[in-house]
């Protein structure tokens, strides 16, 4: 066979220039990418982010001052500073790193008085103390709301999804209930009304969170949960109509095999990814409520309230409303990119 | 009726008057079936291959999937090896009937390894009695559908499409069924592939005897895999017959239709050949024409066709026929 004459505009390609492959050659080909699962490619997405790197250091630095700041300071958060046993009255609003009249006297005889880092607020209390403990405090209802919301969302979620039909739609009813109520009124009229409940009960736990804590745990347990039933709803649905599911049905799998091994790993990333995005938004309903005066019992301090006694002083002490606020800043800040972060590293639809 | 019941010893499967019907709400309150498979009936031999045909939308999926019971079937009888096939006794016949599924991209679980997916069947019929043996068992299917030991421990998302229909493949395998539904197993991937899991198929059924239900719209690949085709239009079979006598003496408009859309590589006798074009589009299956459901695209269609639904009738050889024509 003679080959066909060639224009020299051509494209076409020249097969005499061509050599075969070789066995090795070829084997080159099948050599694959390095085998990863889903969670460690997921985990080196995220690494490869710098603001879900950065946001992780600045939690793992605000959770280590948590754990390591009560050791160290000798100072309770609702402990007036006192110098040789006694009150010391003149550390009243100090700035930071000064010492009260009193305390300078001590230092100057040659003993030694640790730091108020953050001065003190108008009680004579060591406000570096009372921040930690605040943002101990806000980060735990946070957490324990998101783990309310978590649990009661996905039992309910994927109970609706897997049945469907009629009870999926009843269920779902209720859900754009709750989702029209006004969350504000609820917890104003929840708390006047757990206030007279719970203010004889003898209960510690209750006794110490302060009435008005119950009522936005139970808010979050009443209200909140809905955003994430519709979600893991939405999704088991979604993976409901998958034919691997139908496959593993050909196969002969019951329906507890199915969910266990099929439909939860697949919408584990998502119930995740949610979690992690309703822990600021929990920290901030609360610190919006102690600021209003709705939040954490008195003497216990939240970073809410916290910035809500700061606002008596604000012409004069304004450092005291700004340290609080800037935790508040720096913890949702971190939360919401880190959310985010995991977002792009473990969301199936933005994959390759 | 005795002579039909001697056929179903001789058959593997045979499906008798198979009926599917899906509610579907078409108002407020009303709700209407929708006929996706109307009194369909078949059999297939051991280590035959029955292709299946149609346009979209014909029932042929569905047809596949009710006769794994994947859905309630509405009306009919399924017999596997002669006994009838019942929700109670289903769980003994997954290990006899299996599925390879049309979308080799959904079809797999994309966090499990290859070695799970395989292994899913054996776990479900605890086909195994150590690790060892069900690692063994896995690493012979794979070889058997031709995808190296090395492969067991990767995801689905590293392979390409004609590498995830051999896992499919090998998951249908997996149990050693005597009887696959394959729905559509080719045509989601490109032709050159089409080709090696076409004829992996075929060495299979050499090597284990299995036989097949090929669901597929493209007629030259039916053709070429089956020993028998069945044509189906609106849940309802038209033509049954060997390959070879439909191919070259199709009685049926409809199939006559479609085997003059199939392209022909010569262009010389393309020109010749004249291509009948259907008219009209298809009728809902919601609101189904009276009689025969062709009769309202059909050049032949006479008052008869309107009045009674043709029954399949033989023209000799086993070449079945739902027309009123001659």
């Amino acid at each position: 066979m003679d080959t066909p004459k060639k224009n020299p505009f051509s494209l076409q390609i020249d097969v005499s220039r061509f050599e075969k492959a070789t066995e090795e050659e070829k084997r080159q080909q099948d050599v694959m990418s390095e085998s990863t699962t889903f969670f460690k490619d997921g985990m080196r997405k995220l690494m490869k982010n710098p603001l879900a790197v950065a946001s992780m250091i600045v939690l793992i630095l605000v959770i280590g001052t948590i754990i390591i700041a009560p050791m160290v300071v000798p100072y309770g958060y609702e402990e007036m500073i006192s110098v040789n046993g006694k009150r010391d009255k003149t550390a009243k609003n100090l700035g930071p790193f000064e010492y009260s009249k009193r305390e300078q006297a001590v230092i100057d005889e040659g003993g030694s008085v640790f730091p108020h880092i953050m001065g003190t607020d108008s009680q004579c209390r060591d406000y570096f103390i009372r921040v930690v403990e605040g943002t101990k405090i806000s980060l735990s209802v946070g957490l324990f709301a998101s783990i309310l919301v978590l649990i009661i969302g996905v039992l309910y979620g994927s109970i609706s999804g897997y049945l469907g039909g009629k009870v999926d739609l009843i269920m779902m009813r209720i859900v754009d209930i709750i989702y029209s109520l006004p969350d504000m009124l609820i917890i104003i009229l929840l708390s006047v009304v757990l206030n007279e409940r719970l203010a004889n009960s003898n209960n510690p736990v209750i006794q110490s969170l302060g009435t008005n804590m119950v009522s936005i745990f139970v808010v979050f347990g009443l209200l909140y949960w809905v955003g994430m039933a519709r979600l893991v709803r939405g999704e088991i649905l979604k993976i409901k109509n998958n034919e691997y599911i139908l496959a593993a049905k050909a196969v002969g799998a019951k329906s507890s095999r199915i969910i266990r091994t099929h439909i939860i790993p697949n919408c584990i990333s998502v119930i995740i990814i949610t979690t992690a995005l309703q822990i600021p938004s929990a920290i901030f309903t609360e610190s919006f409520l102690s600021f209003v005066g709705m939040g954490v019992k008195a003497p216990m301090p939240s970073l809410g309230s916290l910035a809500n006694s700061a606002r008596e002083g604000l012409q004069s002490y304004p450092l005291q409303l700004v340290f609080p606020a800037v935790t508040i800043v720096l913890i949702v800040l971190a939360f919401n990119l880190l959310g985010d972060g995991l977002r792009d590293a473990f969301d199936p639809k933005l994959r390759r | 009726m005795n002579n039909t019941v001697q056929n179903t010893e001789k058959n593997l499967v045979e499906v008798r008057d198979l009926q599917e019907y899906f509610p579907i709400r078409t108002g407020l309150f009303k709700k209407t079936m929708l006929k996706a498979v109307d009194g369909v009936n078949f059999s297939i031999k051991p280590g035959e291959t029955l292709g299946l045909v149609g346009e979209s939308g014909c029932g042929k999926t569905t047809v596949g999937r009710t006769l794994l019971r994947l859905y309630k079937p509405t009306g009919g009888q399924i017999f596997f090896d002669g006994n009838e096939v019942t929700d109670k006794n289903m769980q003994n016949y997954r290990k006899e009937m299996q599925m390879v599924f049309q979308d080799p991209y959904s079809s797999l679980d994309p966090r499990m390894t290859v070695e799970d997916i395989i292994g899913e069947p054996l776990d479900v019929h605890k086909l195994y009695k150590s690790k060892g043996e069900r690692r063994d068992k896995i690493l012979e299917l794979m070889g058997l559908v031709g995808l190296n030991a090395e492969h067991a421990t990767r995801y689905v998302h590293e392979f390409s499409g004609g590498q995830r229909q051999r896992i499919g493949i090998a998951r249908a395998l997996a149990v050693n069924p005597r009887f696959i539904v394959c729905d559509e197993p080719v045509s989601a991937l490109d032709v050159s592939i089409q080709a090696q899991v076409i004829n992996m198929f075929e060495e299979l059924q050499e090597k284990l005897g299995v036989a097949y239900l090929f669901i597929a719209h493209d007629l030259l690949v039916v053709h070429h895999i089956s020993d028998r085709i069945a044509v189906m239009y609106l849940g309802r079979i038209v033509e049954t017959a060997d390959a070879d006598e439909l191919n070259e003496s199709p009685i049926h408009p409809y199939t006559l239709s479609l085997l003059s859309a199939v392209p022909i590589p010569d262009p010389n006798t393309a020109r010749a050949q004249k291509r009948i074009i259907l008219e009209g589009d298809v009728p809902s299956p919601l609101n189904m024409p009276s009689g025969c459901a062709f009769r309202t695209r059909c050049r032949y269609a006479t008052e008869q066709c309107a009045k009674e639904c043709p029954p399949l009738t033989d023209r000799g050889n086993g070449h079945l026929v739902a027309c009123w024509c001659k």
